[in-house]
């Protein structure tokens, strides 16, 4: 610290909090914090006297408030009389159903389309590059609205499948798409937990089977590559594995009696009655969700496998690999080190693009405690401040979580 | 020599045979199908599925678009002319083009006013994008936002002349005081700037846009896709010196201003825009002077130019983070300050390095200003789901709209994209 050049201490000027850098950086920083304090105050202040003028004041109570609106697709219990905070739950539920749903089958397409966009059939890479540009090119808003009125114009009414002599038949005599959503048949248990009401346990029982199952696999698979370093033989693992993800769940729907709701065409004259109908609102977001960012993720995708230099899939080659195993065993864990951080990102997107449900009328939190909510009692600065918080935790557990994996994946320098 | 050759041999071919061409399948179209078709029976699958994809969608699409109907004033009528046959209905992009492009409100025989601004807008964004074009054009640019202010909303021509003369006058100042100190500089030319526009709000008298050159139209009658372009623009080249801001912000040694920044920037990125396009509308209100309205179109640029600023700044966040440690260093030891070596070595070069992602945030903001139709206003998507589709004449035309509204995005979004990767091969110097 004490060079030669240092001026001698004692002597400090006013000018030296600018021209000496021991002291500018503080400065700076508190010039820049007396700013953020004005700026807070300036707002404070206009809050204060806005919320004073018009009667308002910051309280939440009005979330333990009755909502008084229905809402057409809930994945827990609710009606009109339900809390406020009970329908920005089902928002919630409803934002993260359709944000995982959309992120599963995006990928699905996305990956599809990357390595279709990189096929050596020429028709084929000019249809997934005429796909993507078509897609990354128009705003997901208006994707969104498309594919709303392509399920809400196009597909029949569900008068259509009633009667004993439908116009259209159904899918299977299982699946109804009509313009207000897709009917599906809905599993319930005869002799489970919670009699004809049914209960959550069941469906607890069964996922604590499949854990179980995936523990099994693992088991299996560890198994048989233990088997495989010590004598070169790999023993056969697909049957086994397959049993073991089958039998246990199988035996307990057995016993559990599980049976099946079937939409029901002749039930009465106006609806189809039974079953699960998944509304049109849904599917369009969802599908329109997955269609705009698969696109996206399809060139992630194509980087990713571009960035693995040629000269492994040589090397792999030259090691006597056929050109499956290539791909899966060079190529791909190479390339998802590349493709694994923007994925995450289109991840986030998906998440935050959810939020246009309002535009299709989906109940999504947005559309309920930023929309519905928000018009009804009139506490603007609550709900945004709500919603705000909601999307900002979503964000950063989503970016937690995948950073965790991609340093599971990442390359281990020694 | 040959006479003898040719009679102890019974036949000697004297000259050579005439090339055969090669085998019809390695030659010409069939074995460009062979092999970029054909080549395995997967392949081939693939592109007889592909091919019937193709066709079905050409099959849907083109007898509609050719037997579209260009001159019909209502659905009713566009029907009884098709008379059962396939065809799109054009007429309602005929007969609704005003408010596609212009929004409901805008007076008809202003139109050529945002026109103009818009063919202005080519000029000046021409030495922007292309650097090839002579420097001096860049005047032109800088002048553009007056101009362009002045043509669309209309009004006392004084307001965007004192706009203008308080960033003259602040230019000036800086550039009498930065080669002292750039913090001296560029305080002095705020407070310049400042002063001239107190005294130009001051001598502006009330009332001037009563009887001006051109009618003063309010922000609230302008949509469609004007709108659309108005917000694009606006927020993309406002927010690009803010995110820079942000992102050396960002990497600062110093801890509260670092802070600041990041929390800032991890905060926007971090909720939708359909938030803060809220925020914007019922919101943001709050937080100005009780007496001030602000109207939504200003309160929904803040917004916006937040929202894209933060990404913008973590875009060149990288371009930062990816020069060379070398850089900084050979910038320190040339002497240079702070404000210097950002200026003169370390931005000119991280800027091209983010330029591509630059250009992406853009086409994605452009994409995202469709948005402000969930807040009612009128942008394209508003004009269409809104005024024309619950007009009696044009209820239920769904595609011709839509489809058109897709096209204008697909058109300026591609564009962009191609313009980016162009770019990115110009400004590729070393590497090669």
């Amino acid at each position: 610290m004490s060079s030669i050049s240092d001026p001698p201490k004692g002597s400090f000027r006013l000018s030296m909090l600018f021209n000496d850098t021991r002291y500018r950086s503080l400065t700076f920083q508190a010039i820049a914090a007396i700013l953020l304090a004005l700026a807070i105050w300036y707002l404070g202040s206009n809050l204060i006297e806005n919320l004073r003028q018009a009667g308002l004041n910051i309280s939440y109570g009005f979330l333990g408030n009755p909502s008084g609106y229905d809402i057409n697709q809930s994945l827990i219990e609710y009606d009109s009389q339900s809390s406020h905070a009970r329908a920005a739950v089902v928002g919630v539920l409803n934002t993260l159903l359709v944000a995982i749903l959309a992120c599963i089958t995006a990928t699905v397409f996305g990956v599809l389309a990357g390595v279709l966009r990189l096929s050596k059939n020429w028709l084929v890479r000019k249809l997934m590059a005429f796909y993507v540009e078509i897609f990354r090119n128009i705003p997901v808003l208006i994707w969104i609205i498309i594919i709303f009125t392509i399920v809400t114009a196009v597909l029949p009414g569900a008068r259509a499948y009633l009667g004993d002599d439908p116009d259209r038949d159904m899918l299977l005599g299982l699946f109804a798409f009509t313009n207000r959503g897709v009917y599906t048949p809905s599993p319930f248990f005869t002799n489970g937990f919670g009699g004809a009401e049914g209960s959550g346990l069941n469906w607890l029982l069964i996922m604590a089977a499949l854990v179980a199952s995936y523990i099994g696999t693992r088991f299996v698979i560890s198994n048989a590559n233990k088997t495989q370093e010590a004598t070169g033989v790999r023993p056969k693992t697909f049957w086994i594995n397959l049993a073991i993800w089958l039998v246990p769940v199988s035996v307990l729907c057995f016993i559990l009696g599980l049976q099946w709701d079937l939409p029901d065409p002749l039930a009465n004259r106006f609806n189809l009655q039974g079953g699960i109908q998944i509304g049109a609102p849904l599917i369009a977001l969802w599908f329109a969700l997955s269609i705009y960012t698969g696109a996206f993720i399809a060139e992630n995708v194509r980087a990713g496998i571009l960035a693995v230099s040629k000269g492994q899939t040589e090397a792999a080659a030259s090691l006597g690999l056929r050109s499956n195993r290539i791909m899966s065993l060079v190529v791909l864990p190479q390339a998802l080190r590349v493709i694994i951080p923007p994925l995450i990102s289109q991840y986030l997107n998906i998440t935050k693009n959810s939020s246009l449900a309002i535009a299709v009328g989906y109940a999504d939190v947005t559309a309920t405690l930023g929309g519905i909510t928000l018009n009804q009692t009139g506490r603007a600065i609550e709900c945004i401040l709500l919603l705000m918080l909601f999307y900002l935790t979503i964000s950063l557990v989503i970016s937690a979580v995948m950073n965790v994996y991609n340093n599971s994946v990442k390359l281990k320098e020694r | 020599m040959s006479d003898t050759h040719a009679h102890a041999i019974a036949f000697v071919r004297e000259e050579p045979l005439p090339q055969l061409a090669p085998p019809a399948t390695e030659r010409g179209i069939i074995k460009w199908l062979r092999e970029n078709l054909f080549a395995t029976v997967p392949n081939a699958i693939l592109t007889i599925v592909s091919a019937y994809v193709i066709y079905s969608v050409l099959a849907g699409v083109l007898p509609w678009i050719f037997n579209g109907v260009w001159d019909a004033d209502s659905l009713a009528e566009c029907r009884e002319i098709l008379d059962g046959t396939t065809g799109a209905c054009f007429g309602v992009l005929a007969e609704r083009w005003p408010q596609l492009v212009f929004g409901l409100a805008y007076p008809s025989e202003e139109y050529w006013r945002p026109t103009l601004a818009l063919l202005l807008l080519v000029i000046a964004g021409a030495p922007v994008l292309f650097f090839d074009l002579p420097r001096k054009m860049l005047i032109f640019s800088a002048l553009y936002p007056f101009i362009a202010y002045w043509l669309i909303w209309g009004g006392t021509i004084l307001a965007p002349l004192v706009a203008l003369a308080g960033f003259v006058g602040g230019y000036f100042v800086y550039a009498r005081y930065v080669k002292d100190s750039f913090a001296l500089g560029f305080l002095g030319g705020v407070i310049a700037a400042m002063i001239i526009w107190w005294i130009g709000g001051v001598i502006i008298p009330e009332g001037a846009s009563d009887n001006a050159l051109l009618p003063s139209v309010q922000s609230r009658d302008m949509g469609g896709f004007m709108l659309n372009m108005m917000l694009g623009v606006t927020c993309v080249s406002l927010s690009v010196p803010i995110g820079i801001i942000l992102a050396l912000g960002r990497q600062s040694s110093m801890p509260l201003i670092k802070w600041i920044c990041v929390v800032f920037i991890e905060f926007i990125r971090g909720v939708p825009l359909i938030t803060l396009l809220f925020v914007a509308s019922v919101m943001l209100a709050y937080f100005f002077p009780p007496e001030s309205t602000v109207d939504l179109f200003l309160r929904v640029v803040i917004m916006i130019t937040m929202f894209s600023s933060a990404y913008i700044a973590e875009v060149i966040r990288g371009g930062l983070a990816a020069l060379p440690t070398g850089q900084y260093e050979a910038a320190d030891s040339l002497g240079l300050d702070y404000a210097q070596s950002m200026r003169l070595i370390i931005l000119p070069q991280a800027l091209k390095i983010s330029i591509p992602g630059i250009v992406n945030i853009a086409v994605g903001l452009f994409k995202d200003t469709t948005l402000v139709s969930v807040i009612s206003m009128f942008d394209i998507v508003g004009m269409i789901r809104g005024p024309i589709l619950s007009s009696t004449e044009w209820n239920g035309v769904y595609w011709e709209l839509l489809g058109f509204a897709s096209l204008l995005f697909f058109v300026v979004c591609y564009g962009i994209s191609q313009y980016s990767q162009w770019l990115e091969r110009r400004l590729a110097t070393e590497h090669r």
